[in-house]
């Protein structure tokens, strides 16, 4: 049984002139324990798809329809307050810049303590102990005195450590981690991905981690989803997008990335950019930009369907039509 | 262009040894265009007067850049890398100008640029060396339209001022970057990341510089914008043979678009070689973990030893060589006495245990 299912969600932002539809059709479903790359453009909708499933939408963005389940149950029509004891005790976030999550007026300690007791039945002096433990179990030395500095005190690695104890405090089943070492050096991105992942293989919480960088989605994910202008294009098994990509789009991503071990003269590019909102292609958004295209793509959408090991929404995979275009050819 | 298949087919051991020989009759025979020597600024980052009379604080100096010596010839690409804080982009403000250098000084062309930078004449000198900065949201005028913007050096120059001329010439640099004529009475925000970037190209170029500082171009950009921009620069660089000072925290491009690579490391360079020869046999500990580091995109799911610790407060550097907390192959000497760059087995490289064949 999985973890978290999406199904079908759209959310949309409306304003003067219309209505934008920043995610259409978006379905996955992460298992306990896994961990699911979300990789995309910026644009791409990887950012507003954990805001959604964490319950940070900002207005006027709002899920037009669809479901998004933890454990069988909707989470994505809960009030308010229900949704502030699921966040937090189910469901865990770290973003990108660890200095603007932290409250730098407050020490580490306080917020850690206060998400402990705010969740979990504990009284103050084992919620420290707790505390304690959870900075001591991501790396920080001398936690004990750690625990009473401020965000600013800490550097950037030190700090994103912080955020994942703080999303960890709770033991949540799901982690969302939007970014996590964008903002972090290589070496120290290195660190906190491979923190970030032994800590919760150790606790079994599941991780959805978006990010726009292929190298640490393969290095950590278990599944990854390719997103493109708000719709999902790809998802399968790492391995197997990375290797044998499926869909036109992953391939040509995968090809723009300078590789460490070919000289190329130039690198492989794709034209053009992805399309705004406003002005979303008919058919496949991809189309424009496609090196395959089929005249299906131009007026039909493509939904996921089988292609290998993976899934694609791109009809080079639908089995009529590669048929077809064999005869036609 | 004509060296790169020549390093792609020769073998690795003759790349080592032909490195130095080219380097020396480099500077014999033809003078590079651009030489560091012992290149250093430091900031006065001191509490206020009052503060340190009340408070009996020192003042406090932070050595950004300490002693950064290199060589660029004509028509070829130096990429210096390192992590943030390491003085990379300081050198690139160093190079144009910007800063004003505390010890050392750079030669364009046979010239010291400092000095000519203060004179009248100096201007002739910045017209030929231009920078493109890190983020091209922050580095276009946003109430200029990008007519304005890449007609400005050309105006403040003095290069073009008949306005159906300018005009043409406009024209002509956007359609060098891949824009069209039509953008020309666009305002930057009407454009992406990526066109904005080659934007800052175009503005770069207007000038004819013969040397442009790329303070990481790419960082901002997604992948397959970035590899649109790479490309424009490489093309460039073989149309009009100019020379790059590239710098980026990103291995793989650095690996793309270099001829030779300079890591820093706390305002110093650690190593500096060969592109091929520093990613084929990195020497320097700090180069062996930033290859380290990189994550490897075919062999998924491998798990790694990242290094520990961090990058030290510049402001109260290690004594010895500054690598010398995080470094595996550590001894006394390390703590305690600074290794100078110096030519080991063909590359440039500043560390004791190098030196002493310990690894």
């Amino acid at each position: 049984m999985s973890l978290l299912q999406v199904k079908n969600l759209v959310v949309e932002f409306r304003h003067r002139r219309g209505t934008l539809r920043a995610l259409d059709d978006i379905s996955f479903d992460i298992a306990p324990g896994e961990i699911l790359g979300v990789v995309g453009e910026s644009g791409a909708g990887k950012s507003l798809t954990g805001a959604s499933i964490i319950g940070l939408l900002e207005p006027p963005g709002r899920v037009a329809s669809g479901e998004i389940l933890l454990e069988g149950r909707r989470i994505d029509n809960l009030p308010f307050d229900e949704m502030r004891k699921v966040r937090g005790r189910q469901i865990g976030a770290i973003f990108q810049d660890p200095l603007t999550s932290l409250n730098p007026l407050y020490s580490v300690g306080r917020q850690l303590i206060e998400t402990i007791t705010t969740h979990l039945p504990v009284n103050q002096a084992e919620a420290r102990q707790r505390a304690i433990q959870l900075l001591r179990d991501t790396g920080i030395p001398a936690a004990e005195q750690r625990i009473d500095h401020f965000s600013h005190q800490f550097s950037g690695g030190m700090r994103q450590r912080v955020v994942i104890a703080l999303a960890l405090a709770a033991e949540p089943q799901l982690i969302v981690a939007d970014e996590p070492t964008t903002a972090l050096d290589v070496s120290i991105q290195a660190q906190i991905i491979t923190l970030l992942k032994n800590i919760c293989k150790e606790r079994g919480a599941a991780v959805m981690l978006i990010t726009h960088d292929m190298g640490v989605i393969a290095e950590t994910c278990d599944r990854v989803a390719v997103m493109y202008a708000g719709r999902i294009a790809e998802i399968g098994p790492v391995h197997e997008v990375i290797n044998h990509p499926a869909h036109p789009y992953t391939a040509g991503l995968m090809a723009c990335i300078p590789d460490m071990s070919v000289d190329r003269e130039r690198l492989h590019q794709i034209d053009g950019a992805m399309p705004r909102l406003n002005a979303i292609p008919a058919g496949c958004a991809y189309n424009p930009r496609c090196d395959r295209v089929l005249d299906r793509c131009h007026d039909e959408r493509p939904d996921l369907m089988p292609a290998g090991v993976t899934r694609a929404a791109c009809w080079l995979h639908a089995p009529a039509v590669a048929r077809g275009e064999e005869v036609s050819q | 262009m004509s060296a790169q298949p020549i390093d792609l087919t020769t073998p690795a051991v003759v790349v080592h040894q032909a490195a130095p020989a080219t380097a020396q009759t480099v500077s014999v025979a033809s003078e590079p265009l651009v030489r560091a020597t012992d290149l250093a600024k430091t900031f006065d980052v001191s509490a206020p007067w009052l503060n340190r009379v009340l408070e009996r604080q020192p003042r406090q100096l932070l050595r950004a850049v300490d002693g950064v010596s290199f060589d660029i010839p004509r028509g070829e690409t130096l990429a210096l890398v390192g992590e943030s804080g390491c003085g990379k982009s300081t050198v690139a403000r160093l190079l144009v100008g910007l800063y004003e250098p505390t010890r050392g000084g750079f030669e364009f062309d046979g010239q010291d640029a400092h000095a000519a930078f203060k004179t009248p004449a100096g201007r002739q000198l910045r017209r030929r060396i231009q920078m493109i900065f890190q983020d091209p949201y922050a580095s276009l005028n946003p109430r200029w339209v990008v007519e304005d913007i890449i007609a400005e050096p050309l105006r403040e120059h003095g290069i073009e001022t008949e306005p159906v001329a300018l005009r043409a010439r406009v024209d002509a640099l956007l359609h060098s970057v891949g824009l069209s004529p039509h953008d020309r009475v666009k305002y930057p925000h009407q454009f992406s990341g990526g066109q904005r970037q080659r934007i800052s190209i175009a503005r770069a170029l207007a000038t004819q510089p013969e040397f442009l500082v790329c303070d990481e171009p790419t960082s901002a950009l997604d992948v397959s914008v970035q590899a649109q921009v790479l490309n424009i620069m490489k093309d460039l660089q073989r149309e009009r043979g100019l020379t790059y000072l590239f710098i980026s925290h990103n291995l793989a491009v650095v690996r793309h678009v270099s001829d030779r690579v300079g890591v820093m490391y706390l305002g110093r360079l650690v190593e500096l070689a060969p592109k091929h020869t520093l990613f084929d046999t990195p020497r320097h500990p700090y180069t062996r973990m930033l290859l380290d580091a990189i994550p490897k995109m075919h062999d998924t799911g491998k798990a790694r030893t990242p290094v520990s610790g961090e990058v030290p407060n510049p402001l109260n550097p290690p004594t010895g060589c500054a690598f010398n907390p995080r470094c595996p192959h550590v001894n006394e000497r390390c703590r305690n006495e600074r290794p100078e760059l110096q030519t080991i087995g063909g590359v440039r490289v500043a560390c004791h245990a190098v030196e002493e064949g310990r690894i």
